[in-house]
């Protein structure tokens, strides 16, 4: 990123040069978090590209991309720092050897064993702590999935962008990282943390910006299979599904169509094809039940059809 | 950002107020600040501007696009007396309901109350919850709020530390190394913590429960102000989240929101739809998984038994433990001849009663039951052995 966006036209633009279509909503909110230097907190169905976001995000900027995947038990040590316990050990084992035990006090040796060397650094530690002239975007993925305590911890990280390390002292940096969080909304995440963010529901694309990403994504799939494809999942949405099939899939769907050749949807293909957007038996039988494969098909050539 | 677009900003944080929505300040903060980057000249910004920092559910949006269209665009069209009235007339119903409330009921403290009380709640204890006037449905609601339970734990992620085990605690073994000069002469273990599964309730509210459900939401709040990890549903021709609602600790403002926010209080139940919508929008996605999920309902559907079969199912394969309370199963013969009833059987762990204060003290034992298998009261692999009873 050479100079900051001025309005979020200029994000839309230089978010689809680094490959990801945005709407003016999504535009809006990741220029005011960059603007504002504030987290972002997308929310939204599984697969239409909350995650894509962040990396995105990190290839437009030139910051690195530090990840932090949440699940439930998630804590201090694995998320923001762990000291090398195995190399202190190793460490004091040389110093006995190499005498330099005997002469040193007890203290100045412990004080050996707390020493940055010995420090891993997770992803909350490294996102803060980071040294370069280009902050990095810290992606918290799928926040829901950890405790309410980690919850409360990253939002003390967030508010300050700093860290305390008992033993080393605070870190701290001029320059905080680009904050994406994501949810699935398996539980409410904290109202004090949905305050210190910026709040985007992303809903699955439009029709003509879904032909628009599959071409951007699966670029060997020729634009009127592009087409048949975005209608055809568009059709399947509406089918009343346990699980919708999201941006991820139509992407997955259209290229496994362009790896076999295809050039048209037909009954057979989509039949053969099914796996690859529908990872439901259920969802899979009520697609196929009364002709409704035929029926998408259909569909999907009338509204596959260019308007010109 | 001039003063009159910081004000605009406020009346307009202050109308989604009037409208229910939780605007903090520093929300508000938030939005100008956005304003201030954003501009004010471009509709489109100004909302989305708003809504990235107003709006934290998606449940509100429309509430959002509702008051944006009333104070943004209509204001342009200079028709602004319109819009007041309507606000005002909002902001009156809303105090009303806020205050009314709050004088009912005296706290009875003085002795002979309370020995009277609890007299009279050995009776009530037995009695069915149909036939309760409300000085004992508030009574019984009393007994109630002193329940507490809490489903058997599951092994945590996180470890804890412990007297022996398997998986060393390096960094506790080291520490206590340094007192013996770097020798690790005492060994530190770390062992699984226990963390307590969450709990579902499903409450229905249709007509045909409305006698009990009153008692049993008091049931559901003593569970979810009791717990951590309690979310709370009422189901009647939609799906309604009460968690929010129900987790105040004062009981009755609790049970006066939760009603408000039920709208379809006492309708029909279309019990196969809203676990459709359970299982699509919380359960599947994680809310119920390995949780133990309670559903209070009577088992009149209006729906499809075949929808509600294949629901249940759904929920069946990712929940702990479903536990399904059904006030009439005390009456003498009864059958589960409702048909969602017989439906939704073969995929419940526990039937059990829960007409009365002590089938509900009951239904807290069941929920507390420590075994780490299903209980074989209704066999959960049965299925096909309920279908086919039927």
């Amino acid at each position: 990123m050479a100079t900051p966006p001025s309005n979020p036209a200029d994000v839309a633009q230089a978010l689809s040069d680094y490959g990801y279509l945005p709407d003016e909503g999504l535009a809006t909110a990741v220029f005011l978090a960059l603007s504002l230097k504030r987290p972002l907190l997308l929310e939204g169905e599984a697969g239409v590209g909350k995650t894509e976001v962040a990396k995105v995000l990190s290839r437009w900027t030139g910051g690195k991309l530090i990840r932090l995947q949440c699940y439930e038990g998630i804590d201090a040590s694995q998320a923001v720092y762990d000291w090398d316990y195995s190399r202190q050990l190793l460490h004091l084992r040389a110093a006995e050897a190499t005498g330099e035990a005997q002469s040193l006090a007890t203290g100045a040796l412990e004080n050996q064993l707390y020493n940055e060397r010995f420090l891993l650094k997770r992803a909350l530690l490294l996102a803060i702590d980071h040294r370069s002239e280009v902050p990095p975007v810290l992606l918290v993925d799928e926040v829901d999935r950890a405790d309410d305590e980690f919850e409360a911890y990253l939002l003390e990280v967030l508010s300050e962008y700093q860290i305390t390390i008992p033993e080393l002292g605070v870190y701290s940096t001029a320059r905080p990282p680009v904050v994406i969080l994501t949810s699935n909304r398996t539980r409410d995440v904290h109202d004090a943390l949905k305050r210190r963010c910026l709040y985007h529901w992303v809903e699955h694309p439009s029709f003509e910006r879904e032909v628009r990403i599959v071409r951007m994504r699966a670029p060997q799939v020729v634009e009127p299979l592009a087409r048949q494809v975005a209608a055809a999942v568009e059709a399947m949405r509406t089918k009343n599904l346990y699980k919708p099939p999201g941006v991820a899939e139509t992407i997955d769907w259209a290229t496994a169509l362009g790896v076999l050749g295809v050039t048209e949807l037909d009954e057979a293909t989509v039949e053969a094809t099914l796996g690859a957007v529908l990872k439901y038996r259920e969802d899979q039988d009520r697609v196929r039940q009364h002709g409704g494969i035929a029926e998408i098909v259909k569909q999907a050539f009338e509204r596959g059809l260019l308007h010109d | 950002m001039n003063a009159s677009g910081e004000q605009i900003a406020v009346a307009f944080s202050r109308l989604l107020r009037l409208l229910g929505l939780a605007v903090p300040v520093g929300s508000v903060i938030g939005f100008i600040e956005a304003l201030g980057v954003t501009g004010l000249h471009s509709h489109s910004s100004v909302y989305w501007a708003g809504r990235c920092t107003l709006v934290r559910r998606p449940e509100d949006i429309a509430l959002f696009d509702r008051a944006f269209a009333v104070f943004w665009d209509r204001r342009e069209s200079g028709n602004t007396d319109e819009v007041i009235d309507e606000v005002i007339r909002i902001a009156i119903a809303t105090d009303d309901g806020a205050s009314d409330d709050d004088t009912d009921h005296g706290e009875p403290s003085d002795d002979p109350t309370i020995e009277l009380r609890f007299s009279a709640a050995e009776v009530l204890r037995k009695k069915d919850f149909a036939a309760y006037d409300d000085t004992e449905l508030h009574l019984a609601q009393e007994l109630m709020s002193r329940l507490r339970f809490a489903g058997p734990p599951r092994a945590s992620f996180r470890l804890r530390s412990a007297r022996r085990g398997r998986r060393p605690d390096i960094r506790a073994t080291m520490r206590s190394s340094l007192r013996a000069g770097g020798e690790p002469i005492q060994r530190k273990w770390r062992e699984p913590g226990e963390r307590m599964r969450r709990l579902v309730l499903l409450l229905d509210v249709s007509g045909s429960m409305e006698p009990y459900a009153r008692g049993m939401l008091r049931f559901v709040h003593a569970a979810v102000s009791g717990r951590q990890r309690v979310e709370a549903f009422a189901l009647g021709t939609r799906l309604t989240r009460v968690t929010r609602e129900l987790s105040s600790h004062d009981p009755d403002r609790a049970l006066r929101q939760a009603g408000e926010r039920v709208m379809d209080w006492s309708g029909g139940t279309r019990l196969g739809d809203c676990l459709h919508s359970f299982n699509d929008q919380w359960g599947v996605r994680g809310m119920a998984r390995g949780a133990i999920v309670v559903i209070l309902s009577d088992g009149w559907d209006r729906g499809d038994p075949e929808a509600l079969a294949e629901q249940m199912c759904r929920l069946h394969r990712i929940a702990y433990r479903i536990v399904w309370v059904n006030p009439l199963k005390v009456t003498p013969g009864y059958a589960p001849l409702a048909r969602g009833m017989a439906a939704a059987l073969p995929y419940v762990d526990h039937f059990v009663e829960g007409h009365s204060i002590a089938a509900m003290e009951e239904l807290a034992a069941v929920i507390s039951l420590d075994n780490s298998k299903r209980a074989n009261e209704t066999p959960s692999r049965g299925a096909t052995d309920a279908r086919t009873a039927r």
